[in-house]
């Protein structure tokens, strides 16, 4: 019997100390970020609790696709995360999953570039929900001396056929090549090198972009969306379809390793996929104030810049950009010129029966089926 | 007296058998329901992203809608009946290759001086002390193009360039029977440490061949042994996703990465919890065969 009701104590007592804590206004010194793994710099966290006092408890994802799991599923316990603009944002927006952002609460909105504001807007009408906070074409990387050892001495690639044309990737394949393993990156650029629009959203295009890319299914190593990175870097691979900033990320290691790896990166001149990632708050985060103020933080040019030099991605800071690396900030893979820029294109929002279609596509090119 | 007794042991059975059932009724059966309620339901975009079965209408009438649209889905595409073939048959190789390697291990162990029995049974487990990823992830650093042993070959000078294992069905076959090997031991071990060894006695008394009489009499001894390895080692390997993912290549299909897609990919947990109760369904007729198997042999 008294155990019985110590238990019901315990639960009475837990519930009544659960109550105020929902009800007060002032929030606890905690906020909660998931985040992309390697999509920081290494001191942004500290900077933060130090000016604020707020403990950030800071996890890390892999995929648009594990993320947006947790959020579906409710509850995550997460305060701020960094979703894809399209088509994740836009969806979670649709389904009710992320908070309309307190514009009063980001001092430093005016420093966005409008340019980058105006892009997102496809995804999320009026910027309500989400701020830019890195953006990235999806391009290719090779190893030069690979490269020229096969195509010749003058090669100097700057097409999609890199990864496209059959009778080029023939000849790669013995060195290794892979691409991102989402159809929504592989599709479009197969549709662009084909001759077709990259956003399209007509359903016969999906199959005309399965056939390109079971044309040189036979060449291609691997399907994967990080593991390039390092195999990149270590020349077990020698051209890879990939992120700019992972690409550059893939760079640097070469070079800091210096066994005579080196890597070009370049955005495709038919055009590429632009990926911006964008700050959300989730809908029933528990610390939406210190969400907000982590925003805030992030948008002050030395410390998006300093991520920027970390990660290898742009950002949409404006005035960061001159405090960006000298050697990134003329990269045109990772700031493209005007003429680049006016090419590349955000993945088009699509109905779930499409997408449906599109995985399908996708399991055929992987597997035969 | 006697019918107090029978009360007080009713009542402890009772109190034995509780915890095991509660376990399986909050851990299996209720998990089960809730994936199964899912299958039954149809998408919506939000959280959660499927609409609710049940239903309030008006004047207190509870509405019930289900869907089995989903289920009818898994028709309509030779996709998902040839992902669950070929995780048949990737489950039945890797069973096959463990008891042909974990028989003669099992074998060993038992007929070995009974001190060493103990220290060897405990080899067989040790891997379980670290976590399946890593020991999944060491594979990879052997098997891959410049792992361990193509660099070993290399050096040997067998073979002048890396064969190529990671990412083919092989490395999944390696993955599975590796993790896998001890279920395969320890119930082999058990039927085989119980055997009356008098019996091959008595066959070579009688002029019977060794290997004759391990056809004729030890084998079929271990047949309840080799029967439960082999479903203890079947069953999860036809749901098995994490060695595939890990080892196999793009083109290795087994119904774990199709949950996967339906889930991640197009993030339809409706269709996705048809093709779990689908599996379920089709993978409870070899745990009814086991279960059968069971009961027959406590019978005997």
């Amino acid at each position: 019997m008294g155990k019985k009701w110590a238990v019901f104590g315990f639960m009475a007592a837990a519930l009544a100390l659960s109550a105020p804590l929902a009800g007060q206004a002032a929030e606890e010194k905690v906020l909660n970020v998931y985040n992309w793994s390697d999509y920081i710099a290494p001191d942004t966290i500290e900077k933060f609790t130090k000016a604020t006092g707020i403990k950030v408890n800071y996890d890390v994802y892999d995929s648009n696709e594990t993320l947006f799991a947790k959020l579906q599923a409710g509850q995550s316990g997460y305060d701020l995360v960094f979703p894809s603009a399209t088509p994740f944002l836009a969806q979670g927006i649709k389904a009710g999953i992320f908070k309309t952002l307190d514009r009063s609460k980001i001092t430093r909105w005016s420093s966005l570039d409008p340019t980058m504001l105006k892009a997102m807007e496809i995804a999320d009408p009026g910027n309500s929900h989400g701020v830019p906070y890195m953006v990235a074409a999806t391009g290719i990387g090779y190893n030069i001396d690979k490269i020229k050892k096969i195509l010749g001495a003058d090669a100097k690639p700057d097409s999609w056929s890199l990864i496209f044309d059959p009778a080029v990737v023939a000849k790669l394949k013995e060195c290794g090549v892979s691409l991102l393993d989402t159809p929504t990156e592989v599709f479009p650029a197969a549709l662009i090198y084909a001759g077709k629009k990259g956003d399209s959203i007509d359903k016969a295009d999906i199959n005309a972009a399965a056939d390109q890319v079971l044309k040189i299914r036979p060449f291609i190593k691997y399907f994967h969306s990080s593991k390039y990175i390092n195999d990149l870097a270590n020349g077990d691979t020698c051209v890879a379809h990939g992120y700019v900033g992972d690409l550059v990320q893939a760079r640097t290691r070469a070079n800091e390793a210096n066994k005579g790896v080196h890597i070009a990166i370049y955005i495709p001149k038919e055009g590429a996929v632009l990926n911006i990632d964008a700050a959300a708050v989730p809908a029933d985060a528990p610390h939406p104030e210190n969400a907000q103020a982590f925003i805030d933080f992030l948008l002050q040019p030395d410390i998006i810049a300093a991520v920027t030099n970390n990660v290898g991605f742009a950002n949409a800071v404006m005035p960061a950009k001159a405090l960006v690396k000298k050697d990134l900030q003329t990269d045109p893979a990772i700031y493209p010129p005007a003429d680049m820029q006016a090419k590349e294109f955000e993945l088009p929002l699509v109905t779930p029966d499409y997408e449906r279609l599109r995985t399908r596509a996708w399991t055929k090119v992987k597997t035969g089926l | 007296m006697s019918a107090r007794g029978t009360l007080k042991q009713k009542v402890g059975r009772f109190l034995v058998a509780l915890p095991p059932y509660g376990w399986l009724v909050v851990f299996f059966l209720l998990p089960f329901l809730i994936v199964l309620k899912i299958s039954l339901s149809e998408l919506q975009a939000a959280i959660p992203p499927y609409k609710a079965i049940f239903a309030w209408a008006e004047d207190g009438i509870l509405q019930l809608r289900l869907n089995f649209g989903n289920y009818s889905y898994l028709f309509s595409d030779e996709l998902y009946a040839l992902a669950y073939l070929n995780s048949l048959k990737v489950a039945a190789i890797s069973t096959a290759l463990t008891l042909l390697i974990g028989y003669p291990m099992a074998y060993t162990i038992a007929r070995s001086p009974a001190r060493y029995r103990n220290p060897l049974l405990m080899l067989v487990v040790l891997p379980f002390w670290t976590s399946l990823l890593i020991r999944v992830y060491s594979w990879m650093g052997i098997l891959k193009n410049e792992g361990l042993l193509n660099s070993f070959l290399m050096w040997l000078g067998i073979i002048d360039s890396p064969i190529q294992i990671m990412e083919t069905n092989t490395a999944v076959y390696i993955g599975i029977v590796y993790s896998y090997l001890p279920y395969m031991i320890l119930p082999l071990y058990a039927t085989l440490e119980k055997m009356d060894l008098t019996l091959l006695e008595a066959a070579a008394d009688l002029g019977c061949p060794p290997f004759k009489a391990f056809l004729k009499i030890t084998l079929p001894l271990s047949m309840p042994g080799v029967i439960a390895g082999t479903l203890l080692v079947f069953i999860p390997a036809v749901g098995e996703f994490v060695i595939p993912d890990l080892l196999g290549g793009p083109d290795t299909l087994m119904i774990g990465k199709v949950i996967w897609a339906e889930f991640f990919d197009n993030r339809d947990w409706p269709v996705a919890s048809a093709v779990a109760v689908a599996i379920l369904i089709l993978l409870v007729v070899p745990i009814m065969l086991y279960q059968r198997n069971e009961s027959r042999a406590e019978a005997k």
